[in-house]
């Protein structure tokens, strides 16, 4: 049986593999962590140097980057620890309440 | 040919160590433990075993680094006593649950406070409810015999499950023995190779162990490893037969002596049953209606055998070296009496805790014992349990 995380979830308890070992990578995608934040990163283009030092601490992966340039948040796996905006070496990221961004 | 030797039986267990030439072994000193460990310390210096040797900073570490070689597929063999194993409480429930066929020995010592090195069962009963095996052996032979096996039953496909072969602290892993030591390639040929279902090294098929599960998933495993202990003690009983067949040596789950027509009968674990059947034969001499069971395999524990064979007694006095503090008796005593609450008329039942802290047990203590059972056999009632045989009271 193909290990799918909405599949799995009605399996029955003899039917999932040994000691509850996922065997397949990458599963941490499917889980969307980002229903957990209670601060949105929210950054200020005009400030930010692309410097990727956000991208480089985000425990999430949650930073997306193209061509050496920040694009956006990835809000369904951002978890608003604030990580990013703590080490931007300008400032550029602030952490907003998530009702009080426009 | 296999060879007859005096040993202690830390070191019968440093050469079944060598003998089964484990990929990892990861540990910490403890007494009395630590000499199964120096000795095996020498056989990876001296190049005669293939084992990576971690040297730990804890025994919680060395669980650890057990959890993560055999994750990656290694075969894994450790050693603890005491503290050490109460150390490692966190870490065992997790090789259990990620169904990872760890081999452990646990040394018996008793549990601090006050600080004491010697005998008692109160470190792994303390694990009793862990999800590992536990078997308890009798003498030096048995813990030699029991850790070779304890590979076997580990690696099982229908088990794969941590074991812990226990021996009592002193009295077994330092007195001198004698025991019957199989040939190397006997040895080799039994464990054989072990292949893992999962290794978190085969990049070729990337795997996740211990990840996280919420109230929709983790159920389902604990009730995956409440299954498995259903067939524990078939495939334990299935290895013992097999080794039989070379070693000659029979064991069983639960093992029994002079117990077919025995009126009154001890329960007990470890070498106090070594003392016991020496009573048992004294007594027998004097027309004495008494026997001895013995429980080899403890955890999971075999209910229905122990029920079967003592229903048809009249007085059992069960023997627990630790307590519970719950004011219900030892854990043995507490396992015997759940078995045996379904028999329509079950035997009187009495618990006796012995030997705390490595207080000696004699003869003559044992024999008190089924002077007990008799005296309660002919007053038709129990009239103190537990009692706490040889303390100062």
């Amino acid at each position: 049986m193909k290990w799918e995380l909405e599949k799995a979830k009605e399996w029955k308890y003899y039917e999932h593999p040994l000691g509850g070992t996922i065997p397949v990578s990458g599963t941490a995608k499917t889980y969307r962590t980002g229903g957990w934040r209670t601060f949105r990163p929210v950054r200020d283009a005009e400030k930010c140097t692309d410097c990727l030092i956000c991208f480089i601490y985000c425990p999430d992966s949650a930073v997306k980057v193209e061509n050496s340039k920040i694009l956006e948040v990835d809000l369904t796996h951002c978890k608003g620890c604030g990580i990013c905006a703590y080490e931007c070496p300008k400032e550029a990221i602030k952490m907003v309440k998530e009702e009080e961004v426009g | 040919m296999a060879k007859t030797s005096a040993l202690t039986g830390n070191t019968a267990c440093a050469y079944a160590m060598r003998q089964i030439n484990p990929d990892v072994v990861a540990a910490y000193p403890i007494t009395p433990q630590t000499s199964i460990m120096e000795e095996f310390s020498a056989y990876v210096a001296q190049g005669v075993v293939d084992t990576e040797l971690v040297r730990v900073e804890s025994e919680h570490s060395s669980m650890s680094a057990c959890i993560g070689a055999s994750a990656a597929g290694a075969r894994v063999l450790t050693a603890t006593s005491s503290q050490g194993l109460a150390l490692m409480f966190e870490m065992l429930y997790i090789a259990s649950s990620l169904r990872l066929p760890i081999v452990m020995v646990n040394v018996n010592r008793a549990l601090s406070a006050p600080i004491n090195i010697h005998c008692d069962h109160s470190d792994s009963y303390g694990a009793r409810d862990s999800g590992w095996i536990q078997i308890y052996s009798e003498n030096a032979q048995e813990a030699y015999d029991n850790l070779i096996q304890a590979v076997r039953l580990a690696e099982d496909p229908k088990v794969l499950l941590p074991v812990m072969v226990c021996l009592d602290g002193f009295i077994i892993s330092h007195g001198i023995d004698r025991v019957e030591l199989l040939e190397d390639r006997t040895v080799r040929e039994f464990v054989g190779e072990y292949k893992p279902a999962y290794s978190l090294l085969n990049v070729d098929s990337p795997i996740t162990m211990g990840a996280f599960a919420l109230p929709d998933f983790y159920y389902e495993f604990k009730r995956m490893q409440a299954e498995v202990m259903k067939r524990v003690e078939k495939v334990a009983d299935e290895v013992a037969q097999e080794y039989a067949k070379f070693s000659r040596r029979n064991y069983s789950s639960v093992g029994e002596y002079r117990l077919h027509d025995a009126e009154v009968a001890i329960v007990a674990m470890g070498s106090v049953c070594g003392t016991a059947r020496v009573v048992v034969d004294e007594m027998r001499k004097e027309g004495k209606k008494v026997g001895l069971l013995k429980v080899r395999l403890y955890r999971p524990f075999p209910s229905q055998v122990i029920r079967e064979k003592l229903s048809p007694l009249k007085v059992v006095g069960i023997l627990d070296r630790g307590d519970t503090f719950s004011n219900l008796g030892g854990p043995l005593f507490l396992d015997v009496k759940s078995s045996l609450f379904e028999l329509p008329k079950p035997p009187l039942l009495s618990n006796f805790i012995y030997g705390l802290g490595g207080r000696e047990v004699s003869l003559k203590d044992i024999r008190s014992v089924y002077e007990k059972l008799f005296e309660y056999l002919g007053k038709g009632e129990v009239k103190e349990s537990p009692i706490y045989l040889g303390a100062k009271e």
